[in-house]
């Protein structure tokens, strides 16, 4: 396999921060919408659409493209956020997210998007639609590749365990599955809500390979993608430790900023912490 | 003597036929291939078929994610559990983005016979005729569903045949026409229109036959496609009969009569009268004994014709 040629870290970094400052901005104009998942998620979909998958925006249904498939449809600020960057759509257009007649719905709708792969809302079904691309892509001798976001308190649904169970039976290398380990649920930490430890070793026990990763580290992030696909006979799954609301203090580690939008004085808050983000590096260099 | 076949050998065998016919179609199965008749795709075309074990909901989004890609995948199992277990995957996942994906509900109706209530579907018409984008076809006979299952690889996105276990009568001939969305009349008749779907097809033949000897003249409409329903045939019928019963071998409640009440109610109201299951579950039986215990034979249709008349305008 031959890697691609990775962008400049502190590039994408700075890149995660313009992201979180707009889906702050798009969740406050929308009134509602889902902040924390959106925020732990950035990085995870960062490296992806700056990185590792092959994608057209201008050509949305290219069909070697690789496919990202959205489990957790709440994330979707996220999601559009990296797409309007990325050249789906225009950008002021995040502005119209949750609004009567936009293309942006609460939940994601492939037939109203271009570049959605699924409309997707019902928690615990990306996996098994991930598996029906995978299976496509090899029946069609494609080789492109599949990788699809679930939320840890995700696999709490039945469902995800019988897609856990079909992608390796069918050994499906083409497909990488990612899961934001927040820690967090509605109802409070996975661990008192339903215990999901250990999460790895559940995993492997389903006869995938399992790759643990800071989820905010870019660098890590990419690593994880290039390993995935360098794992053959079996599904690769990601578990990148996150933190819900990550880059905004007062959401950081907060279960009730799941579901709730900042309001006026809460996002200007938000945004003036993350202007003022620095980057790792600069980080580093101050701990130095 | 009129030839015996079960709806799910007409949904087998043009299942092997699709599979030479169109690369695009796959099947998958919940470890109910043999009584699906699933096994013969699957012994033909090993690389089109997909197990996918007693994971119902699982199937349904695999199946989703192969019509992504340009596939056309059949799925089946028993009606209750493609209809109730994995409602929620077909309504978001597949209705609402109006993937292709092709369902084939077996053991339909109370003629599945011994097995009993749990896997007597009797729910699936009413819920898969309120999901929007979804089309719902009741074939009469094994001829029929043979056709229908061509059919559904034609048309573009999501769509239910429903078919039943026991051997019933083949009514219909090869050349017989089948348009989707289209009912058509098997007895032409004025006094009293019966419009029937699946097996309740034949019943309500048998039902007009008795009627005529008592001098009543009943039309018997098979109306195999439930949604999209075809008005025209059920406003005519009203018109021109002044009285409906509408029969299925399922709940009455959101059904295939609730389905023909609506058109009617709406257009011509005429009085009406319902066969089918009345708000309980199956039971254990053979088939022949459900269909009495349940009152949809002929014999109920006679009279709620009788009694539907006394009430019929003037």
């Amino acid at each position: 396999m031959e890697e691609k040629k990775r962008p400049d870290i502190k590039k994408l970094e700075k890149e995660a921060t313009e992201i979180r400052k707009d889906i702050i901005k798009m969740l406050g104009e929308a009134g509602s919408g889902h902040p924390g998942g959106s925020l732990s998620s950035v990085e995870i979909l960062t490296g992806l659409y700056y990185y590792k998958m092959r994608h057209e925006p201008k050509k949305p249904d290219w069909p070697d493209r690789d496919r990202f498939i959205l489990s957790k449809g709440h994330i979707c600020p996220a999601l559009y956020t990296v797409m309007a960057r990325c050249g789906y759509f225009p950008k002021e257009e995040l502005m119209t997210l949750r609004k009567l007649h936009s293309r942006l719905q609460g939940h994601p709708h492939m037939l109203y998007l271009p570049g959605l792969e699924t409309s997707c809302g019902s928690l615990g079904q990306g996996l098994s639609i991930a598996n029906g691309i995978a299976l496509g892509a090899r029946l069609d001798r494609k080789d492109y590749r599949v990788y699809c976001l679930l939320g840890d308190g995700e696999t709490d649904e039945g469902q995800v365990w019988e897609a856990a169970m079909t992608a390796s039976h069918y050994k499906l290398d083409n497909l990488c599955a990612i899961i934001d380990r927040n820690r967090l649920q509605i109802d409070g930490f996975t661990e008192d809500v339903m215990k999901l430890e250990s999460v790895k070793e559940r995993w492997a026990s389903f006869g995938w390979h399992v790759i643990e990763i800071d989820g905010h580290s870019i660098k890590e992030v990419m690593d994880a993608y290039d390993e995935a696909e360098r794992t053959k006979g079996k599904p690769t799954m990601i578990i990148a430790h996150t933190i819900k609301g990550k880059g905004v203090s007062f959401m950081e580690d907060k279960a009730e900023w799941h579901g709730v939008a900042p309001k006026g004085e809460q996002i200007e808050l938000a945004l003036k912490e993350l202007n003022m983000k620095p980057t790792k590096e600069q980080l580093e260099e101050a701990e130095a | 003597m009129t030839e015996m076949k079960a709806t799910r050998d007409g949904y087998g065998e043009a299942l092997v036929e699709l599979g030479k016919t169109n690369p695009k179609v796959v099947v998958l199965g919940a470890d109910l291939t043999d009584s699906t008749r699933t096994l013969w795709f699957a012994e033909k075309f090993p690389d089109r078929f997909f197990e996918i074990g007693i994971a119902e909901q699982d199937m349904l989004n695999t199946a989703a994610g192969l019509s992504l890609t340009g596939k056309i995948p059949f799925v089946s199992t028993y009606g209750v559990f493609v209809a109730g277990r994995a409602w929620d995957q077909i309504r978001t996942t597949i209705c609402y983005a109006n993937l292709n994906v092709k369902i084939g509900g077996a053991h339909g109706g109370v003629s599945v016979g011994p097995d009993g209530a749990t896997h007597q579907a009797l729910e699936e018409i009413t819920l898969m005729r309120v999901l929007p984008n979804m089309k719902v076809i009741v074939p009469c006979d094994a001829i029929e569903t043979y056709k229908a299952t061509m059919l559904a690889a034609e048309i573009k996105g999501p769509a239910y045949i429903r078919f039943g276990r026991e051997k019933i009568p083949v009514i219909t001939k090869k050349d017989t026409p089948f348009k989707l969305g289209k009912a058509a009349t098997f007895r032409e008749g004025k006094d009293v229109s019966l419009i029937a779907c699946g097996y309740m097809v034949c019943e309500s033949l048998k039902a007009a036959e008795k009627l005529e000897k008592k001098g009543v003249s009943a039309r018997v409409i098979n109306l195999h496609t439930v949604k999209p329903i075809d008005k025209e045939a059920i406003i005519k019928a009203a018109k021109e009969t002044g009285a409906i019963i509408a029969c299925e071998e399922h709940q009455i409640m959101g059904g295939f009569g609730s389905a023909v009440a609506e058109v009617v109610v709406e257009n011509y109201p005429v009085p009406m009268r319902f066969i089918g299951i009345q708000d309980r579950f199956g039971e254990s039986g053979t088939p022949e004994e459900l269909i009495k215990e349940f009152n949809l034979d002929s014999n109920d249709i006679v009279k709620a014709a009788e009694e539907v008349l006394e009430h019929k305008h003037g």
